[in-house]
């Protein structure tokens, strides 16, 4: 098993190489606004310094946030075209799935990433490995008290949450997403996989749907919110 | 990748395939050329989406694009009847256009060019507008006027070769033409794209029954504003409807489309005298206008200029285009793009590739 997993949904920008048993190389800027110019050249870092080429690798695992939608999409997207050159499925994984598993806190915790407009995004978990809600998108105020929260989320917003619920990473890491993901497709053959990362009719665009997701599924979007924009009413009126 | 960036032969029957991707809107494009041949050119458009907002929303552009991009590529590959390793370049789109849009559409390339180990040329929207009429009409005399006319844009530009030299004449200060046909088309209540819309309607009325303005038509500049007809559109329909009157659809339609394609074929033309060209090429969403081609015609006959329009389909946004000039580029033996090339929404003309 040779897995190559990225994450765009944060300020991250995170790819790594694993060979189902350990991580053969990580790469990890922090930059918000250069998703689209640091993975492919993170990718092509993360295969030369661990001797690989594309052509050994088995599968092609995303981050589907949720995330700001602009840098999300460069992940999504590279994976889904790096995947039908190289003949492998694309998979994704639930970005604050890979938080959790990174954080491997014993007992309940939430994971919050920055949603912006003041808002998180959020899920609770019973470990490191079980979802228990979400993702969400909600005021930092409103998420369940006295859990400890992991990720950028809880840090931004610690003077509402309460500075010692802050924990964990910041943000995810490839590393981690690889390992998790790698996990789950021990246990699956080759069509297995490929059925996995199957596209369904109809996007993933709901809180409902995203809440049913696998931890191991298609590489498709988390959004949990509709696009801005308003059916316009009549012309309105250029004469004073 | 050696062998297809030393200056490819163009009329090589076996020469260099290259994939275009265009997303800087929301036609999710992708285009197969080989040299100067049209292989595949498919287009997934999200247009539909967008109606109901009455112009395209960024956001939903965007997703539609991430859905559509690989399907669509591979439905161009099965039109030209090729496999991913049959590829030797990919071209894309680097801009100018909507930054969500375009980071989509260069994010795709980048990971076919590095999957597939071929070279990446990030482009320019416009030189590709330009470049794509040679799928259809042959080599492009050098230099030659262009006139790019759109939703998007509206650029009078100068190309002594499309592949290295390409100088901006003019531009709109304010609406872009596509923009203004979308706003009138509002104001008399035809539904969104209003370009054909109007052109349809405009055929039963008179292009002479109002008197609109005509901006910035002896100013001496090569740039265009529509802002301002269309303002004075919608006061004289305005007008109407407060006193009671029916409005006249056809012949405001007409008054209008002849104001904007008088403007856009007498600068044009103003550019061929002034730079002394003989040939005038029209590109764009626009150029489908049935009226900008006939007067456009019409005005070149009469000043000894040869027009070059391409056939609808490769005017309005598509990835042949992006292949085209890819082709073009890849010809000329330019350098590939590095895999960090950003998007760039404001990507200027002298920028033909990044
Ligand atoms: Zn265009």
């Amino acid at each position: 098993m040779l897995v190559l997993a990225f994450d765009t949904a944060t300020p991250a920008v995170t790819a790594a190489l694993h060979d189902g048993s350990r991580v053969l190389a990580e790469s990890t800027t922090i930059d918000a606004r250069r998703h689209g110019e640091l993975l492919a050249p993170a990718i092509e870092r993360v295969l030369g310094d661990s001797g690989a080429t594309l052509r050994d690798v088995t599968a092609i695992v995303a981050g589907t946030g949720p995330g700001p939608y602009t840098g999300l999409r460069v992940g999504l997207m590279t994976a889904t075209a790096l995947a039908t050159t190289a003949g492998v499925p694309a998979l994704g994984v639930c970005t604050l799935d890979a938080l959790a598993y990174a954080a491997d806190m014993p007992g309940p915790f939430l994971v919050a990433t920055d949603a912006r407009r003041k808002e998180v995004f959020w899920a609770r978990y019973g470990d490191a490995r079980t979802r228990l809600d979400g993702p969400r998108v909600d005021r930092p105020h409103d998420l369940p008290g006295n859990l400890p929260v992991v990720g950028a989320g809880g840090r931004l917003y610690a003077d509402i949450i309460g500075p010692s619920r802050v924990s964990g990473p910041d943000h995810p890491s490839a590393g981690a997403l690889a390992a998790l993901a790698a996990e789950h497709l021990a246990g699956l053959s080759p069509d297995q996989a490929r059925e996995l990362a199957r596209v369904p009719e109809g996007r993933v665009d709901s809180v409902e749907k995203a809440r049913e997701l696998a931890v191991l599924g298609p590489a498709r979007p988390i959004y949990l919110r509709r696009p801005d924009a308003q059916i316009p009413g009549v012309p309105k009126k250029v004469t004073a | 990748m050696s062998s297809v960036n030393e200056g490819a032969d163009m009329s090589r029957p076996d020469g260099p395939v290259v994939l275009g991707i265009e997303t800087s809107c929301d036609e999710t494009g992708v285009g197969i050329v080989r040299g100067h041949t049209l292989l595949a050119d498919t287009i997934a458009s999200s247009m539909e989406e967008h109606a109901r907002f009455g112009g395209v929303v960024p956001e939903v552009a965007s997703r539609a694009h991430l859905e559509a991009m690989t399907p669509t590529v591979e439905s161009a590959l099965a039109k030209a009847g090729l496999r991913f390793s049959d590829i030797d370049a990919v071209a894309v789109t680097a801009g100018p256009g909507l930054a969500g849009a375009l980071l989509v559409g260069v994010a795709a390339a980048k990971a076919y060019a590095l999957g597939l180990g071929v070279p990446l040329y990030g482009v320019n929207h416009l030189a590709a507008h330009v470049a794509v009429d040679q799928l259809e009409h042959g080599p492009l005399p050098k230099p030659a006027i262009a006139l790019l006319v759109s939703g998007g844009h509206s650029s009078l530009l100068l190309v002594p070769d499309v592949a290295q030299d390409v100088v901006s004449l003019g531009s709109t200060v304010d609406d872009a033409a596509g923009e203004a046909f979308d706003k009138v088309a509002r104001v008399l209540g035809l539904p969104f794209p209003g370009g054909p819309h109007i052109d349809r309607a405009a055929r039963e009325g008179s292009g002479a029954a109002v008197a609109f303005p005509r901006g910035k038509l002896d100013d001496g500049t090569l740039d265009f504003s529509f802002s301002g007809l269309k303002t004075a559109v919608a006061r004289w329909v305005e007008a109407r409807v407060a006193s009671g009157e029916t409005v006249p659809v056809a012949d405001v339609a007409a008054s209008f489309q002849e104001a904007v394609v008088d403007v856009l074929t007498r600068k044009a033309l103003q550019a061929c005298a002034r730079y002394d060209v003989k040939d005038l090429l029209i590109g764009g969403g626009v150029a489908a206008n049935s009226r900008l081609r006939a007067l456009a015609q019409e005005r070149c006959d009469a000043a000894g200029v040869r027009l070059r329009v391409p056939r609808p389909g490769l005017c309005t946004d598509n990835g042949a285009m992006v292949a085209a000039l890819g082709s073009e580029l890849l010809a000329a033996g330019v350098e590939p793009s590095s895999l960090e090339i950003p998007a760039d929404s404001s990507l200027p003309i002298t920028a033909i590739h990044v």
